[in-house]
């Protein structure tokens, strides 16, 4: 068991290359490869998704500033966001160990899919 | 400015984010699709967003003890590595490949997300169910 174990954790590593390498190439869809990397390495279900916004959390910074120092956009750009933002937080995070997903995630796929449907159209 | 839409896309892509649902692509959308803001800036600007979002909703999590801290740090480091290759190759990209690139990501994700079974039951949501 503890070998199993020593080895999931060293799998982790290239999981987490992808986790990077998907905030960095997209700005976004790291956690969808570390929730279940996470619950891979026995996380339970609250704790995956919990622990993926810790991992994405310096990931996000990283990839942000060199978004910045690219001159690609600027922080104030990013300031009306902030009040909804903070507010659905404080929101999510409440849910998380009161809430089942499973409609959220048909209800994510369906705006996940009109808009891919609208970008590739485009 | 759209105030509602601003509030709307932001509030939701939090929330969906603090669930750890990848609810960072909704506001990603929101300015890409109904904004016309290009692949790059957009990305840009969804990554700042995230950040505040994240530190609130990692402060709740750590508090009702949901972070498992050990498996963090091996996961960031090479995903640090990560972070400069993807970006390296989202700012010497086309911002319109970019875009269908992206929205290529998404039907994948969107996908999977309508064949996902949720969040399976365990035992700290089932003392409040």
């Amino acid at each position: 068991m503890k070998q199993a174990d020593k080895k999931k954790k060293w799998l982790s590593l290239p999981l987490g290359l992808a986790v990077g390498a998907l905030n960095g190439l997209f700005g976004a869809g790291g956690g969808m490869v570390a929730v279940p990397m996470l619950r891979w390495l026995g996380l339970e279900s609250d704790e995956s998704h919990a622990t993926s916004m810790a991992v994405i959390f310096p990931l996000a910074i990283a990839s942000g500033l060199i978004y910045l120092h690219a001159g690609q956009f600027q922080i104030s750009d990013a300031l009306p966001y902030l009040p909804g933002g903070l507010l659905g937080a404080v929101c999510g995070a409440w849910l998380l160990p009161r809430l089942k997903t499973l409609w959220l995630h048909r209800i994510f796929g369906v705006v996940i899919l009109f808009s891919a449907g609208r970008l590739l159209l485009q | 400015m759209n105030w509602v839409g601003i509030a709307l896309a932001s509030f939701f892509g939090a929330v969906l984010s603090a669930l750890g649902m990848g609810g960072g692509g909704i506001l990603l959308i929101y300015l890409t699709v109904y904004l016309g803001v290009q692949q790059q800036p957009a990305q840009g600007i969804n990554l700042v967003f995230f950040i505040p979002v994240a530190v609130v909703a990692i402060c709740i999590h750590a508090k009702h003890k949901l972070i498992r801290w050990r498996v963090v740090l091996p996961c960031v480091a090479l995903g640090l590595l990560g972070v400069w290759g993807g970006s390296r190759i989202a700012l010497a990209l086309d911002s319109h490949l970019l875009s269908k690139l992206f929205g290529g990501f998404l039907l994948v994700i969107g996908i999977r997300e309508l064949f996902t079974k949720g969040k399976k039951d365990n035992k700290s949501s089932e003392k409040t169910e």
